[in-house]
């Protein structure tokens, strides 16, 4: 078996690879052009912020991304207001010329976790708007089900906390959201390691994003290798089909023609 | 006139458009967004919108973030 024709598939558009990568937190921009090469993404996410007018000397990100090689999906981080959230996807669908965003609606500093209630009110403005919204959110199915019927191209439940590293928490959550749920599902913060993104491929998702895993390791270029091989690994894993758990022992060596 | 740009204040010409304040802060259109009191100016209207004393300015771009 092979992932030939095993495409990912957003909103009508098609993926190879089924890694996303964020480009912040990196020593420099010469390393994040090495990492997110090496990761094989092609949908990267980038945050919106106001130019500095002071110093126009300093470097810019798209000096070093070309948008024409990768689907670039501004984020809305920093928004804890739907008002924020949706003003925010309207400049970047003005600096980008494309609908893909990554809708995230905070509702606390100290966690990072979503405020449902704004997502929700945001995503239905911005989907009525033509936006591609790809909602950052709980691990919830009513809460996930809710976003796929308001019409969102994907549903990003996260896999702990943003930045945390802690790997995926509640794997069964994320079980219930599959089987519920009809549209893309990406793992969306948490990752720590390759064996979480691993994970988070075998339990059936269709994707995983992060940032921190990567741009944070001792080595981000040697992670983002690790990164893109979890998830085709995972990804074939799940396609594969794992055995079924058992408590005791299944001889692997044929039990005839033993010499005693 | 005077303009509020990205928080900070800036004197530019009477009847600046919007390409004409780009130009003076050494910005390069294509790669950002502008709005001005809450409304989005399309890229196509920076040449003709003209700007007013006391208009409430954002410049806005990517930036890394994930």
């Amino acid at each position: 078996m092979t992932l030939e024709n095993d495409k990912l598939i957003i909103a009508g558009r098609e993926f190879n690879s089924r890694l996303m990568v964020g480009t912040g937190k990196y020593a420099d921009f010469q390393q994040m052009v090495r990492a997110l090469e090496v990761s094989g993404a092609e949908i990267i996410t980038v945050a919106v912020r106001r130019v500095n007018i002071s110093d126009r000397n300093q470097e810019s990100l798209l000096d070093y991304i070309d948008p024409k090689k990768y689907t670039l999906l501004p984020n809305t981080a920093g928004c804890y207001t739907a008002d924020d959230a949706v003003r925010t996807c309207r400049l970047a669908r003005e600096a980008g010329l494309s609908d893909f965003v990554k809708l995230e609606v905070l509702g606390d500093e100290k966690t990072l976790f979503p405020d449902n209630e704004e997502l929700l009110k945001a995503a239905k403005i911005l989907v009525k708007e033509g936006f591609t919204v790809l909602p950052y959110c709980s691990d919830d199915v009513i809460l996930c089900k809710k976003l796929e019927d308001l019409g969102c191209a994907a549903v990003m439940p996260l896999g702990a906390p943003i930045g945390s590293g802690l790997g995926i928490r509640n794997p069964y959550n994320i079980r219930i959201i599959l089987e519920n749920i009809k549209v893309p599902v990406i793992v969306d913060a948490g990752v720590g390691c390759a064996s979480d993104a691993a994970i988070a491929m075998e339990l059936g998702c269709a994707g995983v994003l992060m940032n921190t895993a990567i741009a944070g390791a001792r080595d981000p270029i040697a992670m983002a290798e690790a990164m893109k091989l979890a998830v085709i690994a995972g990804r074939l894993s799940y396609r594969a089909g794992r055995i079924p758990r058992k408590l005791y022992a299944n001889a692997s060596s044929p039990l005839d023609g033993m010499i005693a | 006139m005077q303009l509020t740009v990205n928080g900070g204040s800036v004197e530019i010409g009477a009847g600046s458009t919007v390409a004409g304040l780009l130009e003076h802060l050494n910005i390069t259109r294509e790669r950002v967004a502008v709005e001005v009191n809450l409304d989005i100016i399309p890229k196509a209207a920076y040449d003709i919108y003209c700007l007013s004393d006391g208009d409430r300015i954002e410049i806005v771009q990517f930036v890394g973030g994930g």
